[in-house]
């Protein structure tokens, strides 16, 4: 279980996060919503280990994640960043593989290059492998971060936690693109126990993918649950000042959000 | 733990790597350049008389003998050592910022050096310190110098244990405009002979190569090359970015403070001896990632075997091309690079460099 526990993060002396509790569990997937400026990111990075807190602590698997060792905890949660800054002229496969620099003994006749390839495939960048990263658009270099992610989390035979975080994963992904990450994000949860947080900005797709929704507000969170009862008319109207309207999904079991402008 | 197989890495190549050509090509290169600079000079020596005198023949004079092997090699091989370090320290500075137009310049080691060497230059004589290391003063000086105005760069970007890249940038140019008013100061101040040589000192020559500063160059240069390749496939997962890399389980601050010190050492050890010599450090790892591979346990060896190559193809020329006197190699790397690196600047902006 990955566990903020009542964390505060400062960014200078400006308080980012106040008193937030979450927890990610196998198998599990988090929407993490709210407005700009609210502290999705910032929480995201609290629960990866990159900030430190000075209110209580992030917990992984009951131990604080500043104290687990760099390389354990890169064993244990992959993080999937909104931008990348890579300017360098590595081919695709090898931003790929660089996921698997973490894997130092795998089980006997499991290689690298058969990981490279399965995660590929999952993120839909197997025809993208020889060309250059900088040539890609951003969605396919924002994919291609993805397998790379995907990577580090494998081979799924082996038992261990593993947790997903991913910052606005589908930004730049058109909509086919973005179903299928977000799609494969949810199968991997259900079928090899991943513990997934996702910070979104599209409500439908949180309410359509995530089993559970934390609302944050200014730092705080403002509401957690399932998609239905956290998506509201009233709460949203709160939290973001929109006038919405929710309905039921036509071909789903999951709320669906129009807003009324 | 049976089922494990033993380390397992990500190093162990398990497809044909068109990279070992590339590799072994520059290796001939160098080799070549390595024959062709012993073999030319004032002083003509034969490729039959080289291996008369490898193999230790009574047939040569011992004029060539000692022109070989007390001359000639220790300058070939500084030479070589002095490429390879500094292209090795442009392919790691530009890991460190992440900038494929980054330098060794830029954490203050050249210009720091050189404020070392040319206050040795010109107050040596007045302070009467210079005979405390002989014909070492001014190594010493600009190794002292190099290092110092790197450490203050460090010092100044680094807060409650982070190190910060962006600030490392300002404050290395704050440290080189420091320094040039320091070179400015000292050269107002020299007299005629001081200011040829401290304006001597400035422009590199290799023609001081003798084998002790070769041993001491290499002494510098050969543990920071295993180091910098141990380290390959870290330098590659810092060039996805600080967050990229922590997130993959390497410690960030730590690999970019030791980075930036190995280059310290070794930038301040090589030109300590042989004066500035630009734009290795920036030309020959950006040529390798485009032409080659962008891992670095392709580019750093290659940069190590082209770096030593190019700065020995340098040198060979500045002795030849002006013979029997010498042009300074800084004018002729620099000469090269100059025009290089402006096309390289124009292909980026057409987008093509890529």
């Amino acid at each position: 279980m990955l566990f903020a526990n009542n964390i505060t993060v400062s960014r200078g002396r400006k308080v980012v996060l106040e008193r937030v509790e979450m927890t990610v569990e196998p198998g599990r997937v988090v929407a993490l919503l709210g407005p700009n400026g609210a502290g999705k990111s910032t929480l995201l990075g609290a629960l990866a280990g990159d900030h430190p807190t000075s209110r209580g602590v992030v917990e992984l698997g009951g131990v604080p994640v500043s104290q687990i060792e760099l390389r354990e905890l890169a064993r244990s949660r992959a993080v999937l960043l909104q931008k990348s800054t890579l300017v360098f002229p590595f081919t695709v496969r090898d931003v790929v593989r660089m996921g698997g620099s973490v894997h130092t003994n795998l089980p006997r006749g499991c290689r690298i290059d058969d990981l490279v390839r399965e995660a590929m495939e999952l993120a839909g960048v197997t025809h993208l492998g020889r060309r250059r990263y900088q040539q890609l658009s951003g969605g396919e270099q924002q994919r291609v971060q993805f397998a790379r992610v995907l990577v580090q989390l494998m081979p799924w035979g082996i038992e261990r936690p593993r947790y997903l975080l991913l910052d606005e994963p589908t930004a730049s992904l058109d909509i086919a693109h973005a179903i299928e990450l977000l799609g494969t994000a949810r199968r991997l949860a259900t079928e090899h126990g991943v513990g997934v947080a996702i910070v979104l900005h599209d409500l439908n797709m949180a309410a359509r993918w995530a089993d559970e929704v934390v609302l944050l507000d200014a730092g705080a969170v403002a509401a957690r649950g399932t998609p239905r009862e956290v998506l509201t008319s009233s709460l949203l109207e709160r939290v973001y000042g929109v006038n919405a309207l929710i309905m039921e999904h036509p071909c789903a079991d999951a709320p669906l959000i129009v807003a009324r402008a | 733990m049976s089922q494990f197989a033993p380390e397992h890495t990500i190093s162990s190549p398990d497809r044909f790597e068109p990279m070992v050509v590339g590799l072994g090509v520059l290796g001939c290169v160098l080799l070549i350049a390595v024959l062709i600079a012993l073999r030319v000079g004032a002083f003509d020596l034969s490729v039959t008389r080289i291996y008369h005198i490898l193999i230790g023949s009574d047939s040569v004079t011992p004029l060539a003998r000692n022109v070989f092997w007390m001359i000639r090699l220790p300058r070939v091989i500084m030479a070589v050592l002095v490429g390879s370090s500094l292209a090795m320290c442009g392919v790691l500075m530009q890991g460190v910022f992440r900038n494929p137009l980054a330098d060794p310049g830029l954490i203050g080691v050249s210009s720091g050096a050189a404020v070392g060497a040319v206050f040795a230059i010109v107050f040596a004589s007045a302070l009467g310190i210079g005979q405390v290391f002989g014909a070492f003063f001014i190594p010493v000086a600009a190794f002292g110098g190099g290092l110092l105005a790197t450490v203050t760069v460090l010092a100044m970007s680094t807060r409650h244990g982070r190190t910060d890249v962006a600030t490392m940038l300002l404050a290395g140019i704050a440290i080189n405009a420091l320094a040039g008013a320091c070179i400015g100061l000292a050269t107002y101040v020299s007299d005629e002979s001081e200011l040829r040589a401290l304006t001597m000192w400035t422009l590199g020559s290799l023609g001081a190569a003798s084998w002790t500063n070769v041993a001491i160059v290499a002494a510098a240069v050969v543990p920071a090359t295993i180091w910098g390749v141990i380290q390959s496939s870290r330098l590659d997962l810092l060039l996805l970015g600080e967050a990229e890399a922590r997130h993959l389980g390497v410690d960030v601050n730590r690999l970019e403070r030791h980075v930036v010190l190995v280059c310290a050492l070794v930038v301040g050890a090589s030109i300590g001896f042989v004066g500035i010599i630009g734009f290795v450090g920036l030309v020959v790892p950006h040529l390798l990632r485009l032409s080659l591979d962008a891992r670095h346990r392709w580019v750093l060896p290659g940069s190590l075997f082209a770096g030593g190559a190019l700065l020995l193809v340098a040198d060979t020329v500045s002795r030849v091309i002006i013979a029997p006197a010498e042009l300074p190699i800084g004018i002729v790397t620099s000469l090269i690079g100059g025009p290089f690196f402006l096309w390289l600047l124009s292909a980026r902006r057409a987008g093509s460099w890529s």
